[in-house]
């Protein structure tokens, strides 16, 4: 049974499978990633039985290989997603995401005042929290947590 | 001594404890000696996209009074600001014009993103609700002359310690100085968690009250602040506390003699005019130290002092 359950995404060659994603962090994760843009292929399954979490997401992108740091921004909605590095139907790496201590761009500021919503500034944020996600505006200095949580478009 | 020359000061944690006291050290040079024309060759760029009274004739007279000239604005309106300049090109401009830029902007972390677009040194005038670096300085400035030192203070902190944030500001430099904090608020308007956990991770104390009566035989400054009508959901609730955070003359009978009572202002009434011709008033002087704080960071900064 545990055979056909893996089967039912199938196996690839070459690429990165993201694994044990919260279902409902699923479509956040392929956001964050920009798979929308993505044009090799990608196969993304949701609600799948898992051991581990219940119900999980997973995606398989094929010819893709995510630096640590690309892969860490993923932390902040699928703290304990698994990153599986594949070659030639091999695993050649496998870890846990992990939240970085600093974060740009991608994340907006929850703060309706604050200057980044205002005018065309990147946002800029450290992480001064990692379990119970919270995030302090370099302009701001207000605080992003994970019930504020929004990404930019 | 630190090298302050091109600095921003755009929050209170930029500078250490060591620098905000050789701030203070160069403010009571100018206390003594107000008039310097040591900044003649400056020109200072006072850009105000709110209203302010206080910190912006403050800021001017204190770079008049050290000989800088001045150009800017005070109210954005007439300004290409109005046409929708951005702020980024606003300050990319005005950069090239100037030596300093003084800055206040509702926007909160304008300030910040403005220092580094600016190729001057920026001083935060007011971020909105987030900061207002130069008013916690000249409230250090203030406490230190009234009571000989900056350590192991009883600190009272009274009004809207919610929203205030000359308090959060206060609260936190203090926290380098070995302070206990005593907090009187209305049960709404209570110090946040993020600044009371700065009181905590300082290994200091704090201590909160409803009425204004408790601390005043313990206090060594009392930092009063406006609580605003608006603050509150429902007016009964702001008609039942209104009057906890109202110090009158008749309340101080029994304070400590060093005791002062400081107020970032403006005052509306929270502190009732009988206290004003009390020795313990130190308001007024408080505003006009500020002049004295800014003329020291702006001669710092500048690299003349």
């Amino acid at each position: 049974m545990e055979t056909k359950k893996e089967l039912t995404v199938s196996a690839i060659e070459n690429g990165t499978v993201i694994d044990h994603i919260p279902t409902q962090a699923l479509f956040q994760v392929i956001h964050i990633l920009g798979l929308e843009e993505y044009k090799e292929e990608v196969l993304i399954g949701n609600n799948l039985d898992s051991k581990k979490l219940e119900h999980k997401g997973i995606i398989k992108i094929k010819n893709k290989h995510f630096t640590k740091d690309e892969i860490s921004r993923i932390a902040l909605v699928a703290p304990y997603a698994t990153i599986i590095n594949i070659k030639d139907y091999t695993v050649v790496e496998k870890f846990q995401t992990e939240v970085p201590s600093h974060i740009e761009r991608f994340v907006k500021c929850a703060n309706p005042k604050c200057i980044t919503n205002a005018e065309k500034v990147p946002t800029s944020f450290d992480v001064v929290d990692k379990v119970n996600l919270k995030l302090k505006c370099h302009y701001c200095e207000k605080f992003t947590t994970q019930e504020t949580l929004a990404f930019i478009k | 001594m630190s090298n302050l020359k091109g600095r921003n000061l755009i929050s209170i944690t930029d500078f250490s404890k060591e620098e905000y006291i050789q701030v203070l050290d160069i403010a009571e040079g100018f206390e003594k000696n107000p008039k310097q024309p040591i900044l003649s060759d400056k020109i200072i760029a006072s850009l105000f996209f709110e209203p302010s009274t206080r910190t912006r004739l403050s800021f001017e007279s204190a770079a008049n009074q050290l000989g800088a000239r001045i150009i800017g604005f005070s109210d954005p309106g007439g300004t290409s600001v109005q046409k929708g300049e951005s702020l980024h090109d606003t300050i990319v401009m005005v950069s090239s014009y100037s030596d300093l830029i003084v800055m206040r902007n509702p926007i909160e972390g304008s300030s910040r993103y403005a220092s580094e677009v600016a190729s001057v040194p920026v001083i935060n005038a007011g971020d909105g609700a987030n900061q207002h670096p130069t008013q916690c300085m000249l409230d250090l400035y203030s406490i230190r002359k009234t009571q000989g030192t900056l350590e192991n203070l009883n600190i009272a902190c009274v009004g809207d310690l919610k929203y205030g944030r000359t308090v959060h500001s206060l609260v936190q430099a203090m926290c380098n100085f070995n302070a206990t904090f005593h907090l009187v608020s209305p049960e709404e308007l209570k110090l946040p968690s993020s600044v009371k956990m700065s009181v905590k991770n300082a290994g200091l104390k704090y201590y909160q009250y409803t009425d204004i009566k408790d601390i005043v035989p313990i206090a060594d400054i009392i930092y009063m602040t406006r609580v605003q009508r608006e603050r509150f959901p429902d007016p009964m609730e702001y008609e039942r506390v209104k009057d906890s955070c109202i110090l009158t003359a008749s309340m101080l009978k029994g304070c400590k003699p060093n005791m002062r009572v400081l107020h970032p202002l403006p005052r509306v009434n929270e502190i009732t005019v009988d206290v004003d011709s009390t020795p313990y008033a130190y308001y007024f002087q408080q505003a006009q130290n500020g002049v004295y704080v800014r003329q020291a960071l702006m001669s710092a900064i500048l690299g003349v002092r």
